[in-house]
């Protein structure tokens, strides 16, 4: 592998913003940082990166992305999924585990790590389910999975129902060191919902869900983190009140991180007018209020990370009626453009929302999220903070379609993306 | 207009234009042959995604007093019992040929959604819980014709607002044109919000019942026991049935109404029904005739098939030619 130089470029990493070129080592890591590196010549064969007038950062750590496979290929697999993330500037993702059948056991977890491994386009981390078929009865084999590196234990795509199995899986993962995730969600509560139970679902006739289906979930959690001493890591918050709640246990010191999406960060439940399943999701675009407490939240550090919970599904699905569809919409590589589009951040603030932060969430700031200095893996996005462009769903690459952003103009792109000094992609395309 | 997908889409001076149509064709529908050519070479089909006997055949009977061609799916008996998806029917169903489509559904939207994947006109024949343009369209005429018109008219929509399309469907249509609504339920059976809706509320039948020009009871569904909205029928009836105690109470001008089928002793007690004041029946003949004004309105004039039925209000009042055969 040839020695790169990323030449031109903004250095934003948690140590400030500098003007520097990079030089990447042929082993893959970080060899030098400095201004005019360009004109100091470098080994024969060196490749240049032009970033004029863009961002270097560490590469994008994604804690919430639903591959799809095994299972659910028709919608995405591991190397579209990966691709589509390299895209989105993500060096490393974690895989949730609802898959077919669910990651719950060593096999499926290996089978996983190694397809990510096959494709080599962005680091894919397994997350593993709490409970044996997401079920909610019995604790997965969690010792096992955290033997193969899983640090993050979530039933994504649901709760944990029952307060004292909660209880016993966030007891039994601090033995362990590793993080319980929660999608927060009372089924009690939202059974039968399908968009957030307000002025919208009234309007429209859908059964709602509450916001206070998340929040008494947020409430339990940090009871039992307290009572347990686990770290909890709350999935994709979407209401004013989840945010406050955890902004409280923050301030109590309590081991809790939460995330959020971009889409509901951009959009609000009124976007469900026209009935598109392509807007359906859970938890729910919520109402102007929780988006704008959602963006505070990210703003004053009380939420950790920008996730994308990036959730393909085939076209047949997203066009069933409302009330049958599947939720989730795609997330990996638009979440850059809303974030600099909508965010009101500063770029040291913005990038860490993406990338040093999730890594700590996910126990990576070993090969992610660190510092852009000598002897770091070459773990890097380039992007251009300037440039509009216009989502076209045929043009993602992930392989279903169903992004909420059709014909949205946003800015901000990826141009390159650098996985252990390998170039994934190249002035926007992928390279394989 | 294109489509009816819901009274939300509509302004006042549509529903006006509707219910004056509707004149006419109440014109018609009282003739020896009920039976004009406005509509001829036009094909209307129903795709009835959910049964509904009665709201199907006065679909059927409007376009076929109008000439229209007719075609019939149900899904009891075809493809859909076999996995084939909704756009997949529609589509299949419009190559046929096809100038509207009245559709039912028991999913919310489901019209519009096939609105987005068809070309002809889409009238929604009910979706889920979220509009019946018609019945309301059928409502609005049944009160103009009593009562004069709607505009300053108190009306009380009582009972399962919370799952009911026709009340949906009914507060704008009311309160579009002119009158004031309240809506009489238990908290459990109301919208968990209503911001936006231009109603008044009460928990209390007995204290609005007096000063209402026109009380409309909603279908009482006796699942909604199992989910826990109320403890039972019988306190149900007890606090917000029209027993023939509280229709004693009503204003000698008020109307008493609901779109079927009814639960007889449950929302209303049986004597109310036989009561001069209750235009039950009356509301399901204009049904016909809201039906006919609705299909004349979307299909007349425009250019679909080059059948050029295009005939202006007025001529709807023609005799018919070779038809009277």
């Amino acid at each position: 592998m040839a020695e790169l130089l990323i030449a031109g470029g903004r250095v934003v990493d948690e140590h400030g913003e500098r003007v520097a070129d990079v030089v990447v080592a042929e082993d893959g890591t970080v060899a030098e940082v400095g201004a005019g590196l360009a004109s100091t010549g470098g080994r024969n064969g060196r490749r240049v990166l032009d970033a004029g007038g863009c961002v270097v950062a560490p590469g994008f750590v994604d804690l919430h992305t639903h591959l799809r496979e095994p299972g659910r290929e028709e919608a995405e697999t591991i190397e579209t999924g990966s691709r589509a993330a390299a895209l989105g500037g993500f060096t490393a993702v974690v895989a949730m585990p609802n898959t077919e059948p669910t990651m719950d056991d060593a096999a499926v977890v290996r089978q996983v790590l190694e397809a990510g491994r096959v494709a080599g386009l962005c680091d894919v981390h397994a997350s593993a389910a709490v409970t044996v078929g997401r079920r909610g009865e019995a604790l997965a084999p969690m010792a096992e999975l955290a033997a193969l590196g899983v640090r993050i234990f979530t039933d994504d795509g649901n709760g944990v129902q029952d307060d004292r199995l909660a209880r016993r899986a966030m007891e039994y993962a601090r033995g362990l060191d590793v993080t319980i995730a929660e999608h927060c969600e009372v089924e009690a509560l939202s059974a039968g919902g399908h968009m957030h139970e307000g002025e919208w679902s009234s309007r429209l006739g859908i059964p709602g869900v509450p916001a206070e289906a998340e929040e008494l979930m947020v409430m339990r959690d940090i009871a039992l983190s307290r009572l347990t001493g686990c770290r909890v890591h709350l999935q994709h918050l979407s209401t004013a009140g989840a945010v406050e709640l955890v902004r409280a246990a923050k301030a109590r010191g309590l081991a809790v991180t939460a995330e959020a999406t971009p889409h509901h960060f951009t959009l609000t439940h009124a976007e469900v007018a026209a009935y598109d399943p392509v807007f359906k999701v859970n938890p729910p675009l919520r109402t102007a209020e929780d988006v704008a407490a959602v963006r505070a939240g990210l703003a004053d550090g009380t939420l950790d990370a920008i996730a994308t919970d990036h959730a393909p599904h085939a076209q047949e699905l997203k066009e069933l009626p409302f009330d049958e569809a599947p939720c989730g919409m795609l997330g990996l590589e638009t979440a850059l453009a809303l974030a600099l589009s909508e965010l009101d951040l500063s770029l040291g603030e913005l990038v860490g929302l993406l990338s040093w932060r999730p890594a700590a969430v996910a126990g990576l700031r070993d090969t992610h999220g660190g510092p852009v200095e000598p002897g770091r893996p070459a773990n890097l996005v380039v992007f251009d903070p300037e440039l509009t462009w216009t989502v076209d769903p045929a043009r993602l690459a992930s392989r279903s379609h169903n992004t909420p952003y059709a014909g949205r103009r946003v800015t901000g792109k990826v141009r390159h993306t650098v996985l252990r000094g390998r170039p994934i992609v190249l002035d926007g395309e992928a390279q394989r | 207009m294109k489509h009816l997908l819901g009274v939300e889409d509509l302004e006042r001076s549509d529903l006006e234009e509707l219910l004056r149509i509707t004149d006419s064709m109440v014109e018609v529908s009282q003739r020896a042959m009920p039976r004009v050519p406005a509509l001829r070479g036009r094909t209307v089909v129903s795709v009835f995604f959910e049964d509904s006997t009665r709201t199907r055949l006065s679909f059927e009977a409007a376009a076929k007093r109008l000439s229209a061609d007719t075609m019939s799916f149900s899904v009891g008996t075809s493809s859909v019992k076999k996995g084939e998806s909704v756009r997949d029917t529609v589509e299949t169903i419009e190559a046929m040929g096809v100038d509207a489509m009245v559709v039912r559904h028991r999913s919310a939207g489901v019209p519009d959604q096939i609105a987005r994947w068809t070309s002809c006109s889409v009238i929604n024949a009910g979706d889920g819980w979220h509009q019946h343009p018609t019945q309301a369209l059928l409502d609005s005429y049944t009160i103009r014709a009593h009562l004069g018109g709607l505009d300053g008219r108190r009306i009380a929509i009582v009972g399962d607002v919370k799952h009911s399309r026709v009340a949906r469907s009914d507060v704008q249509a009311f309160t579009l044109l002119g009158a004031s609504v309240t809506l009489v339920a238990p908290p459990t059976l109301l919208p968990p919000s209503l911001e936006g809706w231009p109603v008044e509320v009460s928990h209390d039948l007995d204290a609005v019942l007096a000063d209402q020009d026109v009380v409309y009871l909603l279908r009482m569904q006796r699942e909604r026991m199992t989910e826990a909205l109320v403890p039972s029928l019988r306190e149900y009836t007890a606090c917000f049935g029209l027993t023939i105690q509280r229709a004693a109470r009503l204003a000698p001008h008020a109307l008493v109404m609901h779109p079927g089928p009814m639960n007889r002793g449950v929302e209303i007690a049986a004597e109310v029904t036989d009561l001069p004041n209750a235009v039950i029946a009356e509301q399901v003949r204009n049904g016909v005739a809201v039906r006919m004004a609705v299909l004349f309105r979307l299909l007349a004039g425009t250019e679909l098939g080059g059948a050029g039925a295009a005939a202006p209000v007025p001529e709807v009042n023609a005799e018919p030619g070779e038809d009277h055969g």
